[in-house]
């Protein structure tokens, strides 16, 4: 058996302020490593908070920062860590990125390739967009169990599913996203009683029933400015069947114990990503990208 | 899902009351923490929407935190002022009565000689008035001054611009009329305020409804449609709504909407306030 154990942290970062996010970040790691967790998981932006806009620049950091360096230090006797900050780059760009720490060190980084901006979001204003989506391998605490394949997506990223589909495909059984959902469309009629509940809660169950996978969403709670982030982290098992659920609108760390192993028993009963026709995807891509582009008849 | 069995019309208003009291909770503690305030300090007229923020005020940051403002004019009715104290009474926080009848008989009474002055005028000197006696009950108190105007009122422009419509910070503004009363009702607003016919007190027998020629869950059903569906005005009539009402609506809602935004700043030099210069509203001081 490959068991881990996750501990989401659903918390409700302070807008700016780098320092005491940083510092909540190592009470959270220490209460995941009291609670047994292997990986403890913020939400998107969790250093810095969402609604930036002209701080961005002011709150970026290089991955080198020697602060998410000492936060990395952090794991080198516990839990390994995904964080959330504004990633600065030679070039001048912002990217918001995700960071796997493990063993004291900052061992991947994901950059946001969906920037949404339209309706409430304004992202692609302040933000460039990420050009690579990789999966990862980690030992998540016990390598003698063998290490992990993981894939990290923030938010928007999820909602392209050649995102969470191409982690798969690159190795990931474990599927991570870090969110900064706000609440919105508030009805009985939706499930919760909120529209982005649950249409996420659609959106993780198929991803994770179609990729075979775990999937891991910590979303935060918290007000920026309008904005009210809802929570509602969860765990999903790779049947699509929901493990572990946080509360709404509450700070909280949710504990979810996971078998590896069973992802290689549902991609046997389901071998959905075996008979994935890559150059067939691949191929008609490239026929509409070349017919849009006035290259080829339609 | 309602509408089972066909009895009653499925209510596409209708929301979760404990999920949306805990979002407006969520957004009034967060904003009163970042705003760093001791207090929030609320005009509590008895009409609804203040009495709903009052509640929430209230069960986000306890009732010892509220400082409830009466305002009344000469014109308020005696029982707006019995409901508003029924609300300070059952909450039990801190209450003030300032009336506003002598400044603005006074700040009429230094117009030019003669002239008339509209119930209109009237009545927004009157929501200007308690929103610079809330201003400053903020500055004594510590506190915060919190908005109550609600989706309905805000999208028809039925609000006064930098009178009711001022505040630091506004839980209920993206609740329609109705979801306001859904709301109400569960938080245990006293039932004779949820029930009464909303009004701007402004002369009495005055109704929202009447001086408006509307009913709010038509108006809101109309709101709905045109606002959160962004349907034309044409698909809202073929749903069979009255056309002229509609088209009335769609008119209040395009001529009001300056009310609902910041003043454009003339853009002249390089980086501009509300143009290109974008922070939140707070930010902590950088080491």
């Amino acid at each position: 058996m490959r068991r881990r154990v996750l501990a989401l942290a659903q918390i409700a970062p302070v807008l700016g302020d780098v320092a005491q996010n940083l510092a909540r970040h190592e009470v959270k790691i220490a209460e995941g490593k009291a609670a047994g967790a292997d990986l403890v998981i913020f939400p998107e932006l969790s250093l810095t908070g969402y609604q930036l806009q002209d701080l961005a620049p002011e709150v970026a950091m290089r991955r080198t920062d020697p602060r998410l360096q000492a936060l990395a230090k952090v794991t080198s006797g516990g839990p390994s860590a995904v964080v959330s900050f504004v990633e600065s780059t030679d070039d001048h760009r912002l990217f918001a990125a995700a960071a796997l720490l493990e063993a004291g060190e900052v061992r991947h980084v994901a950059r946001k390739c969906y920037l949404p901006t339209y309706g409430l979001f304004d992202e692609r204003r302040f933000l460039a967009a990420g050009d690579a989506i990789r999966a990862t391998r980690a030992a998540l605490g016990d390598s003698a169990a063998g290490d992990v394949g993981i894939g990290i997506g923030v938010c928007e990223d999820f909602w392209h599913p050649t995102l969470p589909a191409i982690l798969a495909q690159d190795g990931a059984e474990l599927l991570i996203n870090v969110a900064a959902g706000p609440a919105r469309g508030a009805s009985v009629d939706a499930d919760q009683g909120l529209g982005s509940a649950a249409s996420w809660g659609t959106l993780l169950r198929a991803t994770a029933a179609l990729t075979t996978s775990y999937v891991a969403f910590t979303n935060r709670v918290g007000v920026d400015e309008s904005l009210i982030f809802w929570g509602g982290s969860r765990v999903i098992g790779p049947d699509g069947v929901v493990i572990a659920e946080a509360p709404l609108f509450e700070e909280a760390l949710l504990l979810a114990e996971i078998d590896l192993d069973e992802v290689g028993r549902a991609r046997s009963a389901l071998p959905l990503l075996r008979d994935e026709r890559l150059e067939l995807t691949r191929r008609e891509f490239d026929r509409i990208i070349a017919t849009r582009a006035g290259l080829e008849e339609a | 899902m309602s509408g089972e069995g066909g009895s009653a019309p499925h209510d596409e208003l209708a929301i979760d009351p404990e999920m949306v009291a805990a979002m407006c909770r969520s957004f009034i503690t967060s904003h009163v923490a970042s705003t760093g305030a001791e207090r929030v300090v609320l005009g509590l007229s008895g009409g609804i929407d203040s009495a709903l923020v009052a509640y929430l005020t209230a069960a986000a940051i306890g009732a010892d935190r509220l400082v409830a403002v009466l305002m009344p004019t000469a014109a308020s009715s005696a029982s707006s002022k019995a409901d508003a104290e029924a609300i300070v009474s059952d909450l039990g926080c801190q209450s003030e009565l300032i009336s506003i009848e002598a400044p603005l008989a006074a700040l009429i009474g230094n117009f030019p000689a003669g002239e008339s002055v509209t119930p209109l005028r009237r009545g927004n000197m009157a929501a200007r008035l308690r929103m610079t006696t809330l201003y400053d009950r903020s500055a004594l108190h510590r506190g915060v001054v919190i908005g109550t105007g609600n989706k309905s009122e805000i999208l028809i422009g039925y609000s006064t611009i930098y009178g009711d419509a001022a505040s630091a910070f506004n839980p209920i503004g993206d609740l329609y009329k109705t979801q306001v009363r859904e709301l109400s009702r569960h938080l245990g607003v006293p039932t004779q305020i949820i029930e009464k016919a909303p009004s701007a007190d402004l002369w009495p027998g005055q109704t929202d409804e009447g001086e408006g020629g509307f009913d709010y869950p038509t108006l809101d059903r109309v709101l709905y449609r045109i606002v959160d569906r962004r349907l034309p005005v044409e698909d809202v009539i073929a749903e069979g709504f009255d056309r002229d009402f509609v088209v009335r609506v769609s008119e209040m809602i395009r001529r009001s909407e300056f009310k609902r935004q910041m003043p454009p700043i003339a853009k002249v030099g390089g980086r501009s306030s509300g143009s290109d210069y974008l922070y939140p509203r707070r930010r902590p001081k950088l080491d």
